[in-house]
């Protein structure tokens, strides 16, 4: 890891309507870090995803994104056009419902080649073969290269938007809760293969979920949300083994099993 | 030797002179004159000058009687007509709280200043055929509505300025400045309220019913009540820029529909309840509540709803409500296209002798 | 004033404040070679869907002196044709020709013709829906910001779609072009075998949507290149037979059904190119047979 985050939120707030979903939240990712946001369902995580990945433009803070040559750029105060390249190319995003990530009128390797070709790619061959390697790296079979996603399974279908997403090379992915539609079997076997994936390709990672599990399972650091706001976040081990904040405490002894 | 399709010019010549013959039909037949159908095919008039965006009854009963009846095609002939003539400015807003009332209906209320006046509604009529007319008499008409016809109410006052006053409905809208103008300025979306209302008053009546339909029945609900519909003659006033006021030009036959939807409010703004609004030439009510349900269905941003149905999809409504628009692209698909064809042919020629070839290989 | 055409409208039907607004659009859309320039296209006389676009950039540019053809399909005489050209001859009393030599304005529907352009002519395209990501993104609002934005991705999607399923691009006819090096544009439904003829054509190209109400254009000597892939370069798929009139091999061909046991005939579906061939032939100076 080198001394300067990756990405720096400050004071990030956002209210639909008159509830604040997030409140003056400050959170920082590091380059090859895994940070996990968790807490229950209202607790504003998703709402915090959405701006810090440039979905969801906030009511006020700022998100800061360091460059692939180490320039400092402010999320919100970028035009549009520059947010959009970001989103696809230095950035992921991974959809809980595959549906959301793919097209699913397109074939597999139409789905992952296309980040490709919207960077300019031009080869239909490399296209191909690019596709083919990163559903085998994902462990889909490569010869349903030419299937639509509605072919797959549900985990497949999310295999498949993970190679989309990474298949350009991405520096942080965003993760929306990537194991909630997916039966226990197979959420064991996404998650070692996203671990696998974050380590090898050294990529930085916010992971929004519900599951402490998951979060145990992924991330360096984890960050509690409750209420709109952090309560609580450090290590994981720290956070989960040793949990200061009372929410922490009973939202870890409530769901880990003892 | 194949001599290729000649002769366009003539065959378009012999279509036109058929089209006339079938026009005027049988000769024994008296012919219809252009004031027979203003007169008694009237409503067919009303929704010509308001899909066709033209008031104007003489134009739009000889447009019916051109077209041969077909609607769609009459407000076609009247929009081309209507694009050639110069535009002098807009007029003020109508002011419908002074209309001169045939019919006026409120289904919010059980009674109200000035009362309900039912006037002539197909309602309440049985739908049985009615064989006299076959017999070309005329039909049975009671004493009352002998004396009775020709008069109008004078104005009352709006249910939705009775129900504004107390603030329990949003007001009407602020008019400052130029109107929009969609047959002058291409669409952009989102587009404002008076676009928007601009391309629904002309839209296809059918098309606006459907949606409006799909919205009661869970695509996009909005619980309306039908808090007036009001059809009677009003004054149109246009600015002159010379004279500094606006004189009367004239009056109008018109049809308006307030819909009063679900209540909205919370943080700084008490709870009140929305507008849908429907405005069309002559006696319309289908389309001006359609309409109405379907300015409501649109509104759904502006309120922070939920907006995922068709009715409330602007782009999808916009796009796709005008039966000129819509009627000519579908019927271009009687043009020649067998170039196109011609280039598909030799594809598919293509690809099967590639895939016969790969069939023969293996 | 109105000294040729019909009495009671204006020189070529449409007002002048109008023809000033559409020759603005065309201004701008030269400026910006493929972008869609949204402009306030009017009602007119025709259906639209039946060359409204065209016949409103036509009456825009068009003057007394000029020379006007209109081809559907590539042939003068077919019916579409025929009434858009007498509605000018009526409307601006202006000299037609079925010769493409000849014509100052050439109005067309699904063909460009085979002769190749001079400068100063002009070339106007019927469109019916000028947004090539349209079948990708319904979106008026998304497509134009594609466009902003140079995110062409998906178009190639579609194209590595095709090459996936059959082995190679199968997009026949309105296949896409890449205009300037800049936007993404759709050539009109012509056959692909007419998209080389776009690239640094002398002429004027004008697209006019009526409809859609968008115009869009490409200058002369403009680079226009046909999307494809390295190593599926575009291509253009030939008729293996002459044309049964003339002989011309060059040519696009109509393919006619001649009986009712499978019998085919195929002939230029330009027709005056045909003609001037066989012309040709005729006096003994033209290529065999």
């Amino acid at each position: 890891m080198t001394d300067l985050p990756l990405l720096t939120a400050t004071s990030l707030s956002y209210a639909y309507g008159r509830r604040m979903a997030c409140q003056d939240v400050d959170l920082e990712i590091w380059p090859g870090e895994v940070v996990a946001i968790v807490g229950e369902s209202g607790s504003g995580k998703s709402t915090l995803l959405g701006c810090l990945s440039g979905r969801l433009r906030p009511d006020r803070g700022h998100v800061a994104y360091r460059d692939r040559d180490g320039a400092v750029l402010d999320v919100w105060a970028e035009p549009e056009a520059r947010r959009r390249l970001l989103m696809r190319t230095d950035w992921g995003m991974v959809h809980q419902n595959p549906r959301d990530g793919l097209r699913l009128r397109v074939s597999a390797g139409g789905n992952v080649g296309e980040r490709l070709m919207a960077v300019g790619a031009r080869h239909y061959g490399d296209i191909r073969q690019a596709a083919q390697a990163w559903l085998e790296r994902v462990e889909i079979d490569p010869a349903r290269v030419d299937d639509l996603p509605l072919a797959f399974s549900g985990g497949m279908q999310q295999r498949l938007q993970i190679a989309r997403v990474l298949v350009s090379n991405p520096r942080l992915v965003f993760m929306d809760e990537p194991t909630g539609g997916l039966d226990v079997s197979v959420q064991a076997r996404l998650l070692d293969l996203i671990r696998g994936l974050s380590r090898d390709l050294g990529l930085s990672a916010l992971v929004v979920t519900h599951d402490l599990a998951v979060a145990r399972l992924l991330a360096h650091r984890i960050v509690v949300m409750r209420g709109g706001g952090i309560v609580e976040h450090g290590l994981t081990d720290r956070v989960l083994d040793d949990p200061h904040h009372p929410y922490t405490q009973l939202l870890v002894s409530s769901v880990l099993p003892a | 030797m194949y001599v290729a399709v000649k002769g366009g010019e003539k065959a378009i010549d012999a279509a036109l002179d058929l089209l006339a013959r079938r026009r005027r039909g049988d000769d024994a037949v008296p012919e219809l004159s252009v004031d027979q159908i203003d007169a008694q095919l009237s409503l067919a008039v009303d929704r010509v000058m308001t899909e066709g965006s033209l008031y104007d009854r003489q134009l739009g009963a000889l447009a019916v009687k051109q077209a041969r009846g077909d609607l769609v095609e009459a407000a076609f002939l009247l929009r081309a007509y209507r694009t050639t003539l110069p535009r002098f400015g807009f007029s003020e807003p109508l002011d419908t709280a002074r209309m001169a009332l045939a019919r006026r209906i409120s289904a919010a209320f059980k009674d109200l200043p000035g009362g309900q006046i039912l006037g002539p509604t197909f309602d309440y009529t049985h739908r049985l055929l009615d064989f006299a007319l076959l017999a070309e008499g005329r039909p049975s008409v009671t004493d009352v509505v002998r004396h009775a016809a020709g008069e109008v109410q004078p104005a009352m006052p709006r249910v939705t300025d009775l129900l504004a006053d107390e603030g329990l409905i949003e007001r009407d809208g602020d008019m400052t400045g130029a109107p929009a103008d969609i047959t002058r300025d291409p669409p952009h979306h989102p587009a404002p309220r008076d676009a928007r209302l601009q391309a629904l008053s002309r839209g296809d009546e059918g098309f606006l019913l459907a949606l409006a339909y799909s919205t009661q029945r869970g695509y996009g609900g909005n619980h309306p009540f039908a808090g007036e519909i009001r059809y009677g003659e009003v004054a149109v006033h246009l600015h002159v820029e010379e004279l500094g006021f606006a004189v009367d030009i004239g009056d109008i036959e018109a049809t308006e529909c307030q819909m009063i939807n679900q209540f909205k409010g919370g943080g700084d703004v008490p709870p009140q309840f929305t507008r849908g609004y429907g405005l069309a030439f002559g006696h319309a009510e289908r389309k001006a509540m359609s309409m109405a349900l379907v300015d409501r269905a649109l509104r759904a941003g502006e309120f922070g709803e939920e907006a995922a149905s068709p009715a409330q999809d602007e782009e999808f409504v916009l796009s796709h409500c005008d039966n000129v628009d819509a009627s000519g692209f579908v019927q271009h698909l009687k043009l020649p296209h067998y170039v196109d064809f011609q280039a598909e042919l030799l594809a598919v020629r293509a690809l099967r002798a590639a895939f016969q070839d790969k069939e023969a290989a293996q | 004033m109105n000294d040729a055409g019909e009495p009671g409208y204006n020189f070529a039907y449409l007002d002048e404040s109008t023809k000033r607004m559409i020759r603005r659009a065309i201004l701008k859309a030269i400026a910006i070679p493929g972008y869609q320039v949204p402009f306030g296209s009017r009602e007119m006389p025709l259906a639209y869907g039946w060359g409204t676009g065209g016949i409103q950039i036509t009456a825009a540019v068009i003057g007394a002196d000029d020379v006007l053809k209109v081809i559907d399909q590539g042939a003068d005489d077919t019916t579409n044709a025929v009434s858009i050209r007498r509605f000018f001859a009526r409307v601006a009393g202006v000299e037609t020709t079925e010769r493409t030599a000849e014509a100052s304005i050439i109005q067309t529907r699904h063909r460009i013709p085979e002769r190749r352009l001079s400068d100063g002519q002009i070339l106007v395209y019927q469109v019916p829906i000028p947004e090539p990501l349209r079948f990708i993104e319904p979106r008026e609002t998304e497509t134009r910001k594609m466009h902003a934005l140079v995110e062409y991705g998906a178009m190639h999607v579609k194209l590595y779609e095709d090459v996936a399923a059959h082995g190679r691009i199968t997009t026949s006819y309105n296949y896409p072009v890449l205009v300037n090096g800049r936007y993404v544009m759709s050539p009109s439904p012509i056959p692909k075998f007419d998209n080389p003829k776009m690239d640094m054509m002398p002429a004027l190209q004008l697209f006019g949507a009526g409809r859609e109400k968008r115009i869009y254009a490409i200058p002369p000597y403009t680079p226009v290149k046909s999307l494809d892939f390295e190593d599926h370069p575009f291509s253009v798929e030939r008729s293996d037979r002459p044309c049964a009139l003339c002989g011309a091999t060059d040519t696009f061909l109509d393919e006619i059904v001649a009986d009712d046991r499978g019998g085919r005939i195929f002939v230029c579906s330009d027709s005056d190119r045909c003609g001037e061939q066989r012309d040709q032939v005729a006096s003994g100076d033209g290529a065999a047979p």
